[in-house]
């Protein structure tokens, strides 16, 4: 059989980013996937050394456009430990919060995009329409929709009133509601379940050994999340991961669908539980020396290196993002798929390009 | 099969989920960082607002009592805003509309330590004439 090389991307209509595969096929089989990163490669690191460590907030915050509350908050936990740093107990659940609000918006946004990827384009609609709400939520708290640039160095810059949080809560129980009119359609319809079940099976073995992480992990059965590691006020509130067997498409989008009712539970705990008290502390002095900071993206672990020398400036800052550790474990269930399938199991990694290539 | 139609109904007997924009427009958020506009009357020209930046956006003359916002380099994450100690800088609930080209905004007014000194130069001149 004749080998014939396709290229699939940067620009494919199902591609939110800019990700290049090349593919050998053989007939309609792949049987060799080299992947090409570096489209939207901006040195974003490279600015840390420029702006002082304060300012990187607001720079590591548009890392990713979609999570760019965690972003934030991981670099904050990195810098607040090394200056010894410890925030009121207020800020840390509020830090939470949106951090979880971050996270339905990331899963109701992807699962839209999935539903895209395989040609339904209602329930595409459907899912983007529920995701406008939490949108909402993010701008009337925060002031802004998607980036929001609440965290501070020692605290948050907002603070919810009890009546916000009422408001808040009850938003959620319609997005809840409306999420669960879709459940059926997206988990058991026929024509789903068609093109995701049984595509793109990554066996437990080989999510541990290629080191996938988040929802890519734990679609594999590996239990792997960084909120049990209890960042933040997260030891204080009742979490369990949710994790699926299955190592497919349909797998990965039954944990993300289910991850963001475990995510409306976690603002309902959090909402209960939050303190009274301060919202930020006031910091003096510089951050000096170095540490690592591990948090739970939508996409899974995200990883910051900080380095500083005392100055007002970091001296090296290392970002290691999700996708980057989830593109091996692509690469490994690529072959021996149908060409048309392709799509479908690239989307199922959730791919954040801009974060990778930062 | 046929596990979307409920939805589908339900969406043809209920209101539209998108609004006529710009037509009809959403009544905007408390506190929404939109639009960023600057009270020359008020600014002191301290420069806080220029040295917190992260974008970089705004320049400020001590000298000549001169702001310089650069519209499409800003990020609208409201550092400036907070940290105004004159607050002469606030954000508007409403944003900014689009623009054909780049803008940026200067404005001229009139800093602190000039008006200062133009006082007390007035002052002299009035005790040398009491003379």
């Amino acid at each position: 059989m004749t080998k014939t090389i396709i290229p699939f991307g940067p620009q494919h209509p199902v591609l939110p980013e800019p990700l290049h595969l090349t593919l050998t096929v053989e007939d309609e089989i792949i049987t060799e996937v080299f992947p090409a990163l570096g489209f939207v490669h901006r040195g974003l690191e490279e600015l840390a050394i420029r702006r002082d460590f304060q300012q990187m907030i607001q720079v590591v915050e548009r890392v990713c456009g979609i999570c760019s509350m965690i972003h934030a908050m991981c670099y904050c936990q990195g810098v607040e430990e090394l200056m010894e740093i410890e925030v009121p107990p207020r800020a840390k659940m509020l830090r939470i919060i949106w951090s979880e609000l971050h996270r339905i918006q990331s899963h109701l946004l992807w699962l839209g995009l999935f539903a895209d990827s395989f040609g339904f384009e209602s329930l595409f609609m459907q899912l983007w329409k529920i995701r406008e709400k939490v949108l909402d939520i993010n701008e009337a708290t925060t002031g802004n929709r998607v980036i929001v640039s609440v965290n501070l160095i020692g605290g948050v810059r907002r603070d919810l009133s009890a009546e916000q949080m009422k408001w808040i809560l009850s938003h959620l129980s319609w997005v809840e509601e409306e999420i669960g009119r879709l459940e059926t359609t997206l988990l058991s319809d026929y024509t789903v379940k068609k093109r995701t079940v049984g595509k793109g099976v990554l066996t437990r073995e080989k999510a541990f050994e290629l080191g996938a992480v988040g929802p890519t992990a734990r679609g594999s059965g590996v239990a792997q999340d960084m909120r049990l590691l209890g960042y933040s006020a997260f030891d204080r509130l009742d979490f369990e991961p949710v994790v699926e067997t299955d190592g497919d498409c349909y797998a990965r989008s039954r944990v993300r669908f289910h991850e963001v009712r475990r995510s409306i539970d976690i603002v309902r705990q959090a909402a209960s539980k939050i303190p009274g008290g301060e919202i930020r502390i006031k910091v003096k002095g510089r951050p000096e020396g170095e540490t690592f900071s591990r948090i739970e993206q939508p996409r899974g672990e995200l990883f910051y290196y900080i380095k500083t020398n005392g100055s007002k400036n970091l001296e090296r800052l290392r970002i290691r993002t999700p996708t980057f550790a989830n593109i091996p474990a692509l690469l490994s269930i690529l072959p021996g798929m149908w060409l048309s399938d392709v799509p479908v199991v690239v989307l199922s990694i959730d791919p954040c390009i801009s974060c990778t290539e930062r | 099969m046929f596990k979307m139609t409920p939805n589908v109904i339900r969406n043809l007997l209920h209101k539209k989920a998108t609004r006529r924009y710009p037509r009809v427009t959403r009544p905007a958020f408390e506190d929404v960082r939109g639009a960023l506009f600057n009270d020359v009357t008020k600014c002191t020209f301290c420069g806080a607002c220029a040295m917190k930046c992260p974008s970089q956006c705004i320049t400020v003359d001590r000298k000549d009592g001169k702001w310089t916002y650069e519209l499409f380099a800003c990020v609208f994450c409201g550092i400036c805003a907070d940290i105004c100690p004159a607050e002469s800088l606030h954000q508007q609930g409403e944003y900014r509309l689009p623009l054909p080209g780049r803008e940026t905004i200067t404005l001229q007014g009139k800093p602190k330590h000039n008006i200062e000194k133009t006082t007390k130069i007035s002052k002299e001149k009035n005790d040398d004439s009491k003379d």
